[in-house]
């Protein structure tokens, strides 16, 4: 009993630890939270990375492992990044995806497979009267995009999914 | 194929502990050396939406290459820091191709870097590391495996990018097909090396961590000459030696003073 009351507890603490460059847009709705574990009062917390070279993601260790430490009942709280389960922007929960939107950020796809083309509409306006500027934006998850409906450039996370082989 | 989960059990077969750690040094310092390359193009790229998309993708594959260091640390070899930032060159495994300057002059001086070898070097590059990661993937080491589908997922968007530039400078002025069929052709002689397994390559296939070398050279050929107008009319050479058995130009001691700089002013910093 207790243990699912803990469980539940750091999964509500994790809710409010936010991607460093994307406030209000938790670690949780981003789909980097792979397992919770709890031994006695310590915390076991496994996460996947969602690009290799992100910078945030000691931030975000040490981040996740100081607000899970800062619950009462805590003593130690370990966090480990592993490349055993791949992250991909499925993850991403749609909470995560109507917080992105206010950041002027649109969701990936859904359903996306790898290679194929894909429509992206703007969180502003709703258009899909939009062009890709670049692939590659101001992180490695974000391309730049323009609307020619609202006239507003956007960004967009771009899809990330599982390599298949064509 | 008997999967190796973990680099505990890797340890306990000497011949396949060899092998899989030389393949992954070569992993390793192939991604270090061609992204220090590209991360001195910071701010010098044709346009600026170039200098994000190069710079990104820079950023990206720094990162494969932690994550191979990582891999090493884990198998003995030695902290990641320690494997990128203090190996001498001759303990180096990167293609000599890669070490090369981006042209003339210097980043803090008169960089009069050039585009065409930035495209054709690149393009040729992440041609052959999709391939490869392909192979590894399914191969037995899995931590490794694993490790490659992660990049994989990147590498798409990366190669993706090349090839547009090698496409269309291709079709562009007198000039820009002059200066990449230039790269194109010296490439030729020079990018052999890259397409090398070392001396463990037989060993890597027996144990099944990835396929033969001819298996992956032929898909290279076959992707490249695709792409490529004009195919050089010679073999494939590496002039340089061979970067896998440590050979090393004067380029790559220049690039790791660079690199190293700051972390042999104070060792023992924490960042």
């Amino acid at each position: 009993m207790f243990r699912e009351r803990g469980i539940n507890e750091i999964h509500s603490v994790l809710k409010k630890v936010d991607d460093p460059e994307l406030p209000s847009v938790s670690v949780l709705d981003l789909g980097m939270v792979h397992d919770i574990h709890l031994v006695g009062n310590n915390v076991f917390i496994t996460m996947v990375p969602t690009f290799a070279g992100c910078p945030a993601l000691e931030i975000i260790e040490s981040n996740v492992k100081q607000a899970v430490e800062d619950v009462s009942w805590v003593k130690v709280c370990d966090v480990q990044f592993t490349f055993d389960y791949q992250w991909s922007t499925e993850a991403i929960t749609e909470h995560g995806k109507n917080q992105l939107k206010k950041h002027g950020i649109s969701p990936p796809p859904e359903n996306y497979h790898q290679g194929d083309e894909w429509t992206v509409e703007c969180p502003f306006c709703g258009s899909d009267y939009t062009s890709m500027e670049n692939v590659f934006g101001p992180t490695a998850c974000r391309s730049i995009l323009y609307c020619s409906a609202c006239r507003n450039p956007f960004e967009a996370m771009k899809p990330v999914v599982s390599y298949s082989k064509s | 194929m008997k999967l190796v989960e973990t680099a505990e059990q890797a340890k306990q077969d000497p011949s396949y502990l060899k092998a899989v750690t030389e393949l992954i040094y070569q992993l390793a310092d192939d991604d270090f050396i061609i992204s220090f390359r590209g991360s001195e193009w910071l701010g010098l790229a044709p346009h600026i939406e170039e200098d994000v998309a190069y710079s990104s993708i820079t950023q990206n594959t720094m990162g494969h290459a932690v994550m191979f260091y990582e891999l090493l640390e884990q198998l003995g070899e030695g902290k990641a820091d320690v494997l990128a930032h203090e190996r001498q060159p001759k303990d180096r495994k990167n293609g000599c191709y890669l070490e090369k300057r981006n042209g003339e002059g210097a980043y803090h001086g008169e960089p009069y870097f050039d585009w065409a070898l930035a495209v054709v070097r690149n393009y040729f590059y992440e041609t052959f590391k999709q391939i490869k990661l392909e192979a590894i993937s399914d191969g037995s080491y899995k931590p490794l495996a694993n490790v490659a589908k992660k990049a994989l997922m990147e590498q798409t968007y990366h190669l993706a990018h090349w090839k547009m530039w090698m496409k269309q400078l291709q079709k562009s002025t007198d000039e820009a097909q002059e200066r990449m069929e230039l790269r194109i052709v010296e490439a030729w002689d020079e990018f052999g090396d890259v397409l090398e397994l070392g001396d463990c390559a037989e060993d890597m296939q027996r144990h099944a961590i990835i396929t033969s070398s001819e298996e992956l050279k032929g898909k290279w050929l076959q992707e490249v000459t695709n792409t490529i107008t004009n195919v050089p009319n010679k073999p494939l050479k590496q002039i340089y030696g061979n970067g896998r058995n440590g050979e090393h130009t004067v380029d790559l001691e220049q690039a790791l003073e660079t690199f190293a700089e700051v972390y042999n002013s104070d060792k023992t910093a924490i960042w």
